[in-house]
Parts: C-alpha cells; sequence; structure tokens
C-alpha cells in the first residue's frame, strides 16, 4: 500500500512536473528488444541494464522483452504509432530499409557530435555494419549479432571413427561424414540423424549460407533486386533438399528452429547449423564433448550475419537521443560487448571486445566462442530488401516448399522471385 | 412538437453514432483512400496513385489463394454447422431424459474463446502426442502432420471451426423450435405425416428466418474470424491455410504495407456487402414471416 501510494505520488509528481514544462532530472528510456534463442538472455540485459543505470542515475531504461525479432517490430511499431513511448530497440538489423521508408528512425550520424563518438560509429567490423548503413549513414549499431555456425558432436565423430578435430568442411563431406554418423536401428529407423540444419523460424538465412557457400548473393546491397532464380541459387537449394531425399543424412520435410537445440543436446543429431546466441546455452548443458566450426563451403566458405542492431526513433527528444547514444555506447563498449558475448555466445561486435582480458581469458579455455568471429572474413550480409516481410516470406515458403517436396527446388525459387519482382518494382 | 420529438431522437442517437462514425465509417474511409496511395520508397508522403494497387492485387499470387482458400473454408463449414445445429436443436428439443446436459454439452464450444480452443486443438493435431494420432495410432495407422501438410492444414481449420460454431447456432434453432405453436405438429400428425415429412414441411420452412440469420452470421464468420489462424497455422504452410483476413494482417503488420492492406480490405468489404444483400434478396422471398 505504501508502495503504491508512494508510486502514485511519483508519478503525480512527474506529471505536474512534465505539464509545467519544468527540466526533470531523469530521462526515461523504453527500450523494445528481441529474444529469439530463448534461454537466460533477458537475465544478461537486464543485469547490463541495472549496471548502466548505476553509472549513470539521471538514465532510467525500461526493456520490454517483445518475443521474436517480427514481434518485437511489430509491437515497437505499434507503440509509436500509438503513442506510447519508445526511444530505441534493437530490431532486426535486415529491418533497416522498412524502418527507414516508415521515416521511424534516425542515422547516428545525426545523433553523434563529437570527434570521438564519430570514430566509435568505425569501431565494428565492417561486416557487421553492412546491414546498418544505407545511403553513405549509419542507422544501426551493431549488438545482438551473429553467424550461423557449426555445432558437431565429438563423442558421435569418435563413434563413427571420425576424427573429431576434422569437423566436413565442404558439402562433400558434410554428406559423406554424415552418411556415417546417421544410424538406424534394425527396423530402419533413424535412431541418430547425421545432420540437421533448421528450415522452419529463420528459413531464408540458413539459405543465405549455402547460397553464399555457391558463390551467390541474394539480392543487391540497395535491396531493390532479389537473384532467386539464379542457377547457383536454384543449386544451393537442390543441396538442401538432397542431404535429406539423397543422402539421407537429415530428416526429411521440416527440422523447427526451435527445438533443433535441444535435438542436438539430446545427441538425435550429430551436427546442427544454428546461430552462434546458442554457444553458451550448448556449453552449459551438453552432457557430451562438442566441437564448433565454420559452415563447410563448397565453392567457398560463407555464411550470413544476422541478428539484432540497436535503432534510435525519430520520435524522441533530443536528450531523449543523446540518453539513449550514451545507453548504446555503453552497451556496445569493448568491455560490455565482451562480457556480453561470454554471457550468451553472440560475437563481440569489433575488435575492441577480443582485445579485454575477458575475451582474452575465455578463449584461451573455450576456443568455440572465437569460430563466429573468425567466420565473419566469408560472411554476407543477410537477406535485406525494400518490402522486407513479404520478399522474406516468398522465400521461406519456396524453401519450405522445396523441402516438404511440394515443388522442385526450381519452381519454388522462380515462383519466390516473380513475387519478389513484383512487390519490389514499386520501390525502383 | 414534432421538431421537438426529432431533436430528441437524434440527441439520443448521438453517443451511438458518433462510436460507429468514429470507429467504422471514419476508418472505412480512410482504407478505401488509402487503397488508392502509396507512400514509395524514403517518403513518408502519401501520394494518389490511381489504381496501381489494385493492379498489384490482380497480379498478386497470394491473394487469390486467400480467397480460393477461403472460398473453399466458407464451403466446408457454413453448411456443415448449420445442419449439425438443426440436428442438435432436434435433438436436444425432443422430450428425452437429460436434455439440459446435452444442451450443455453443445454449448460449451461457443462459451470458450477461439484462442482457447485452438490452444485445445493445436494438441489434437500435433503430430506425435497428438489426440487424433494416438488413436489412429492405437488402430494401426501413422496419421498425419495435420497442420503442417498442406493436404490438410486447411481442413483441420474447418473441422475445429465447425465444432465450434455448431453449437453457438445451435441456442438459435433451439429458440425457434420452442417458438413454434405444437398445434400445427399435432394436426399433422392427425393426418397420418411421417415424421421426416412433418420437418421438411414444416418445421423447416418455419425456421427458415433463424437459417437466414444465422447463414448470414456463418458466411461472415467465415471471413472474419480468424484467430485460430494465428495459434494453429499462421496461414502455413506456404499459404495452404491463409485466409484474406490473415493476409490483410500480415500484410499490413508483418510486412508494414498499410497501402495494399488497405485495398486488401476494401476488397474484403466489398465481398461481405455483396453476400449479405445476396443473401437478403435472394433468401428474403422463400420466407415465411408470420
Amino acid at each position: 500500500m505504501k508502495l503504491l501510494s508512494k508510486c502514485l505520488t511519483t508519478i503525480g509528481i512527474t506529471s505536474i512536473l512534465g505539464v509545467s514544462g519544468a527540466v526533470s532530472a531523469a530521462t526515461d528510456l523504453t527500450m523494445y528488444y528481441p529474444v529469439a534463442v530463448g534461454g537466460a538472455l533477458t537475465k544478461i540485459v537486464d543485469g547490463m541494464v541495472d549496471k548502466f543505470e548505476a553509472e549513470n542515475p539521471d538514465i532510467n531504461v525500461k526493456a520490454i522483452y517483445a518475443g521474436n525479432y517480427n514481434d518485437a517490430r511489430v509491437k515497437a511499431l505499434a507503440a509509436l504509432q500509438s503513442g506510447s513511448p519508445a526511444q530505441l530497440s534493437v530490431m532486426f538489423s535486415i529491418d533497416i530499409h522498412e524502418l527507414r521508408n516508415l521515416d521511424a528512425i534516425v542515422p547516428f550520424d545525426d545523433v553523434v557530435s563529437t570527434d570521438a563518438d564519430r570514430e566509435w560509429l568505425n569501431s565494428f567490423y565492417p561486416a557487421l555494419m553492412e546491414n546498418g548503413k544505407a545511403d553513405g549513414k549509419t542507422w544501426g549499431i551493431p549488438f545482438q549479432r551473429s553467424t550461423i555456425v557449426m555445432y558437431y558432436n565429438k563423442d558421435m565423430f569418435r563413434a563413427a571413427g571420425l576424427d573429431p578435430e576434422k569437423p566436413p568442411t565442404s558439402w562433400e563431406e558434410l554428406a559423406s561424414m554424415g552418411k556415417k554418423l546417421t544410424k538406424k536401428d534394425s527396423n530402419g529407423v533413424v535412431q541418430q540423424w547425421g545432420a540437421m540444419i533448421p528450415s522452419t523460424g529463420y528459413p531464408y538465412w540458413m539459405f543465405g549460407a549455402l547460397t553464399k557457400q555457391n558463390s551467390e548473393v541474394l539480392m543487391n546491397q540497395e535491396g531493390t533486386e532479389t537473384y532467386f532464380d539464379k542457377p547457383g541459387v536454384i543449386a544451393a537449394l537442390e543441396y538442401w533438399q538432397d542431404l535429406g531425399n539423397k543422402h539421407e543424412v537429415m530428416p526429411k520435410g521440416m527440422i523447427e528452429w526451435g527445438t533443433l537445440r535441444q535435438n542436438f543436446l539430446e545427441q538425435k543429431t550429430a551436427i546442427m547449423w544454428h546461430s552462434t546466441g546458442n554457444l553458451t546455452t550448448v556449453k552449459n548443458k551438453a552432457q557430451f564433448d562438442f566441437g564448433v566450426a565454420k559452415l563447410p563451403g563448397n565453392k567457398e566458405l560463407g555464411s550470413p550475419t544476422g541478428g539484432g542492431n540497436f535503432y534510435i526513433f525519430k520520435k524522441s527528444s533530443d536528450e531523449e537521443k543523446q540518453a539513449s547514444l550514451k545507453f548504446i555506447k555503453f552497451m556496445t563498449s569493448p568491455q560490455q560487448a565482451a562480457e556480453w558475448s561470454k554471457a550468451t555466445g553472440y560475437m563481440g561486435v569489433g575488435p575492441g571486445a577480443y582485445e579485454t582480458e575477458t575475451l582474452k581469458t575465455y578463449l584461451k579455455t573455450f576456443s568455440p566462442a572465437a569460430v563466429a568471429r573468425d567466420q565473419l572474413t566469408h560472411a554476407t550480409a543477410e537477406l535485406s530488401t525494400y518490402a522486407a516481410g513479404r520478399v522474406r516470406k516468398a522465400l521461406d515458403d519456396a524453401i519450405q516448399s522445396a523441402l516438404i517436396g511440394k515443388a522442385t527446388a526450381k519452381e519454388a525459387l522462380t515462383d519466390a522471385q516473380k513475387q519478389a519482382n513484383l512487390f519490389l518494382r514499386r520501390y525502383k | 412538437m414534432h421538431n421537438r420529438i426529432n431533436l430528441k431522437a437524434w440527441l439520443l442517437l448521438l453517443p451511438a453514432l458518433s462510436f460507429l462514425i468514429a470507429f467504422t465509417h471514419w476508418p472505412t474511409l480512410k482504407s478505401i483512400w488509402r487503397s488508392f496511395a502509396w507512400a514509395g520508397s524514403d517518403v513518408a508522403q502519401s501520394q494518389f496513385v490511381g489504381l496501381d494497387n489494385y493492379r498489384l492485387l490482380l497480379e498478386d499470387p497470394v491473394f487469390f489463394k486467400v480467397i480460393e482458400n477461403n472460398f473453399w473454408y466458407a464451403v466446408g463449414t457454413v453448411p456443415t454447422s448449420i445442419a449439425l445445429a438443426i440436428i442438435m436443436a432436434l435433438w436436444v428439443n425432443s422430450k428425452i431424459r437429460g436434455t439440459s446436459l446435452l444442451r450443455l454439452a453443445f454449448f460449451t464450444p461457443t462459451i470458450l474463446p477461439m484462442i482457447t480452443v485452438a490452444n485445445i486443438w493445436l494438441f489434437f493435431y500435433s503430430p506425435n502426442i497428438g489426440l487424433f494420432n494416438q488413436l489412429l495410432g492405437l488402430v494401426g495407422i501413422e496419421g498425419p502432420n495435420w497442420l503442417g501438410d498442406p493436404d490438410t492444414a486447411l481442413s483441420s481449420l474447418m473441422v475445429m471451426t465447425v465444432w465450434k460454431e455448431a453449437g453457438f447456432f445451435m441456442i438459435f434453432y433451439l429458440a425457434a423450435l420452442q417458438s413454434l405453436s405444437p398445434d400445427l405438429f399435432d394436426a399433422a400428425k392427425l393426418e397420418g405425416a411421417s415424421a421426416w415429412r412433418r420437418f421438411r414441411k414444416i418445421t423447416f420452412p418455419l425456421l427458415m428466418p433463424t437459417t437466414l440469420f444465422v447463414l448470414i452470421n456463418a458466411v461472415l464468420n467465415a471471413f472474419k474470424l480468424v484467430d485460430h489462424v494465428f495459434i494453429l497455422t499462421k496461414g502455413g504452410p506456404d499459404n495452404e491455410s491463409n485466409l484474406l483476413l490473415y493476409y490483410i494482417y500480415e500484410v499490413a503488420f508483418s510486412f508494414l504495407d498499410s497501402y495494399y492492406a488497405a485495398t486488401l480490405t476494401v476488397v474484403m468489404l466489398a465481398i461481405l456487402a455483396i453476400i449479405a444483400l445476396v443473401q437478403m434478396l435472394l433468401l428474403e422471398r422463400k420466407i415465411h414471416y408470420r
């Protein structure tokens, strides 16, 4: 009761201050935050927010955890439209074109004022900035960023007579090793799969890896064209189909994004492709010896980057923008980025993070934590276009209908390309 | 005198009217305007683009898919749930013991919110642990992945909808049945008419006003109710179970394309208006009102 009246008084005072136009001492920030891989992420973010508030008593940050990337975007934009406050958000790095299109975000170049700040803008891995820049300006600051990495069960490799230090590095090896790792019982029912690549959740993302490995890209940098029906892209999808249908090292049909980590932990599959954001959870929960490696390649190695960037909303006051900037600078500072990376498995967003004692010591005892970073040299941008939701879904649907055998890879991707053309032509 | 009454009537109507205008008519007009507009890239300023959005619609394969789905969804759910509702109403209207329990049982699906129902049915349909596949497993059949298989996804939605709706419509039929005069049936019995004949010649025609009401509601519901799509399939796989209203939601809130969403909304409004009009005009003539 006491607490309640205290709250009410505070609200009363704040509103009086607001009405009278007096300068309020504290800046309140509301941040929408997406949780894509589950686990204890919210606690980790809360911990970082608390630390920031302790250092900056004049800024309060309220984090709203809003489901997956799509949900977070929908909720943040709905809040903005309804007039509820939201000053910043972590959202899909690939939402940049649409957020700009909606006039919802401001470029960081307009918010920073000092040379030190401008230098800070350049302190991140360039590969992570690919999805954050447009029109020569920086709109998104990398934070919850990942690449796809290959987790593999070393115990199973040993049991199958494979060298646990030599995971597959090419498509052929993935198929041939996968065959050795796939185990059936006497009735021919598979007990243990060779590999699993998730085909729900973010299928276009996994597909981005396969296409890059086949030396193709899915779209142009401007986000106005897609290349879904190129022969190399079609071949990449055919390889994905083959893993299930021809090589039989992967279950046919859909593989759930959400439950894949559990399948790996329960040793239902020897290999999984998944976000590096799962790393710390796998490390904590795996009852077996596991390894992490770069994804295998075909013509080259490759993985898309992925995950979320910080954005600042246009509909906020200048003080709020400066407070947001301060918060984002704190969250992405080398020390915080290092601790974040250690706690989750997401990447340290700049070289600075890997120079800290925290990550240096961590990498000495746990080398898999460096794989995502090392893979950045082979990284490509994640699928990001205008009409992004539409284009992404067209590609997702195409991938899924090819994997469940409803259409051939060529038919499915040609259809997806047609849809993408239809909705992108309005932006040209 | 007359004027004063008029003014009073208008004043009484005002609260309801202002809400109706603010939340129905104004948004409708706004949607119609938006369906002819487009913001283009990098500009938040919308401008008139004529029929561009409608041209896009005619080329959009997903639009035709959801219209087709919605058609089959209506065809699959409306007659079945009306027939079931009549049968159930006749049953619980008969003089057998335990009818109130039976009424409760039939009505239960209706009092549950759609979201709850969908979540329950999610477990019925789930591939490995689901009720249906466990039952099928008892007789040695490996059941399909009901919601994940393109061939069964939409039908699965329909079955659940019929289950949910039939009980609701039953209530209307039950009320109608109880208002019918028993004299008609006694007279028919004296004439030696069979039970089927009594139903066909007396009950069914006298139920027609109810049927029209239920029919309109059922058809509108087939377009208006998509809560379960969110829970069960999200329109998937590959739009196989996508319905028009869910597609509008997707376009507006996932694809962030409010202009195209407005275009689809206008199409939906037109469809609903036409359906209601046709039903009123065609069926009005064949109905006995007292």
